[in-house]
């Protein structure tokens, strides 16, 4: 296979990838990585670089969309940032003491949970009417966004904040230590504890991710992970999926959006497991 | 209320779609100049495996320094990483943009909050730097 077969393949393959992330607020990375290191034999230092970039393409490339057509609430969106970026720069001096191996376990337990909460309130998609969340009150969280496939203005109130804000705190430690876009959990927080709609906490997620991969991504830069090989078909690649999933996930139904969430987070909790339980 | 969330919002997308679009022409015009300056990468002429530049040892530029060699040298692997780059910063300017429109709006907690995250975003830069 030549440079040009690689670079041609690996961009038909994010942007599936692209697609697959933007709609359910993940960073696309549970399906580069594997696909790197497993089909393209790539080294797991440089898979976890490109997928460090698949995060920031996938975060802005399809919050450009959303933001715009008003999908996201941003300003959950950046009051929540500040617990997944204390979280980030706090993981990455904690890497150092705790073993991988236990974090494997441990995110994979956290993720089977939060499939299944998600799952469990696939009838409830209700959002609320009233609040008495005093932090969300003070700084104005609650939103409304037009939903394309109900046709109708959707208001909702938001709940929980400081459940939300110690969740997000725990999505940027993990992002930091597993060097994985931490969509997984940032989407249950808003979702199940947070009550916001579930394609609102998609598109917010998607929002969010972006920065939290920013935050690590100087230090894969300098260590040399980022080989502009493969990072120039993930970029390009997933960038344009994640243009084109913005446009499907007005389309769908939440309730879709929730089930193809939920397969893939059983999968990404397999996945963890087992790299914890036989490495 | 609305109206100044709403052009909050269009900051926000302009910013994102500028520097989606500028780094992904920079990141296919570095590819363009690789697969131009090498024939060996391409099928038609080529036997080099994609296995040369994905490997662990494979040298490419990642600090500043030797990478603004690369880009004066017009090697198209450092424009590559050039567009990257780009991307990466994007998030980081969306933030930025974030505390000036929330300052311009008036709204002291909300630019206090962006104003936070954005100084442990730059400092984690440092960081790595170190």
């Amino acid at each position: 296979m030549t440079p040009l077969d690689f670079v041609v393949s690996l961009a038909l393959i994010s942007v599936a990838a692209g697609v697959l992330g933007s709609l359910i607020g993940l960073g696309g990375g549970v399906v580069i990585v594997p696909v790197l290191t497993l089909l393209y034999h790539v080294d797991i230092r440089l898979a976890i670089g490109a997928s460090i970039v698949s995060v920031i393409a996938t975060s802005s490339g399809a919050a450009a969309a959303y933001v715009r057509e008003r999908m996201t609430n941003l300003r959950a969106g950046m009051f929540l940032e500040i617990a997944t970026t204390t979280g980030a720069v706090s993981g990455a001096y904690l890497t150092t003491v705790l073993p991988a191996r236990f974090l494997f376990v441990f995110f994979g337990l956290v993720l089977g949970y939060s499939s299944f909460a998600t799952f469990r309130r696939r009838h409830a998609d209700q959002p609320l009417s009233v609040s008495n969340d005093r932090i969300a009150n003070y700084f104005d969280l609650h939103g409304s966004y037009y939903d394309p496939a109900e046709q109708r203005e959707i208001p909702y109130k938001v709940v929980g904040t400081t459940p939300g804000l110690g969740l997000m705190y725990v999505a940027g430690l993990v992002s930091a230590l597993l060097g994985i876009g931490s969509g997984a959990l940032k989407v249950p927080a808003m979702d199940s504890a947070m009550h916001l709609p579930m394609k609102v906490s998609s598109a917010t997620s998607n929002f969010m991710i972006g920065v939290t991969a920013a935050a690590s991504a100087g230090v894969y830069f300098i260590r040399g992970q980022i080989d502009p090989v493969i990072a120039a078909p993930v970029a390009a690649g997933v960038l344009l999926g994640a243009t084109f999933g913005a446009r499907v996930l007005g389309r769908v139904t939440s309730r879709t959006v929730r089930l193809v969430f939920v397969a893939v987070l059983v999968v990404i909790s397999i996945e963890m497991l087992q790299k914890g339980i036989f490495p | 209320m609305e109206e100044k969330v709403r052009r909050v919002e269009i900051a926000i997308s302009l910013v994102l779609r500028t520097g989606v679009l500028l780094s992904v022409a920079v990141i296919a015009t570095g590819l363009g100049l690789m697969f131009a300056h090498h024939a060996a990468y391409v099928p038609v002429t080529g036997h080099f495996s994609y296995r040369e530049l994905t490997s662990r040892s494979t040298p490419f530029p990642h600090t500043f320094a030797s990478l603004g060699r690369a880009i004066t040298r017009g090697e198209g692997r450092g424009i590559v990483v050039l567009g990257v780059l780009i991307l990466i910063l994007t998030p980081v300017l969306r933030v930025a943009v974030g505390v000036l429109s929330f300052v311009y709006e008036k709204d002291l907690p909300m630019t206090l909050v962006t104003l936070y995250v954005l100084a442990v975003l730059v400092g984690s830069f440092f960081l790595a730097g170190a």
